[in-house]
């Protein structure tokens, strides 16, 4: 699973039957402290996180592997929103 | 899944025949404002995405999760076309 900033959404009224109904946002990968790194993705939201929140993602076929995701044409879904991160025994994220 | 934009279509005659007759299009990666970066790739169409369409599409295992590729030796398909993206409540693009 990625940590990943939640900094987007996407609409679309053309997609796969199989998506329909989901919502698609855009995250961008962070570090163990929530400072981005790397490029932004997509991902099926099933946890009804907001805009900014920190969430962790699964990708490929693990992407599939909850009931409104099987089958679907998806490889990346977030998983969990994350109150706070530890890193060697002190608090470094929290959510606000 | 991935943001790109559509910059052109491939044509061959010769291929799998579990790809005769699917339209196969080559995208670019953009960022979250729909600018273009990195090496293009391509992507089955299944929803009749234009050239210059910004799209989603979904990779590896999951490309193949739509009626169209099932079974077929593709690694990426076009899952949704997208309308209009929105990063920190404002729309950073829409399809014209």
């Amino acid at each position: 699973m990625h940590i990943a900033k939640v900094i987007g959404t996407t609409i679309s009224t053309i997609k796969d039957e199989k998506v329909r109904g989901s919502k698609l946002l855009i995250l961008r990968q962070t570090n163990e402290t929530g400072e981005f790194v790397g490029k932004p993705y997509v991902a099926v939201d099933l946890v009804d996180a907001g805009e900014g929140d920190l969430v962790l993602s699964g990708h490929g076929s693990s992407a599939r592997q909850t009931y409104q995701t099987k089958d679907c044409p998806v490889d990346a879904v977030v998983i969990a929103v994350i109150d706070h991160l530890e890193v060697d025994g002190e608090v470094v994220f929290r959510k606000t | 899944m991935l943001i790109a934009k559509v910059i052109g279509t491939t044509i061959s005659t010769i291929k799998d025949e579990k790809l005769v007759g699917r339209k196969l299009l080559i995208l670019r990666q953009t960022d979250e404002t729909g600018t273009s970066y990195g090496k293009p790739y391509v992507a089955v169409d299944t929803l009749d995405a234009g050239i210059g369409d910004l799209v989603l599409t979904a990779h590896g295992s999951g490309g193949r999760q739509t009626y169209l590729t099932k079974n077929s030796p593709v690694d990426a398909v076009i899952m949704a076309v997208i309308d209009h993206l929105e990063v920190g409540g404002e729309v950073v693009y829409r399809k014209e």
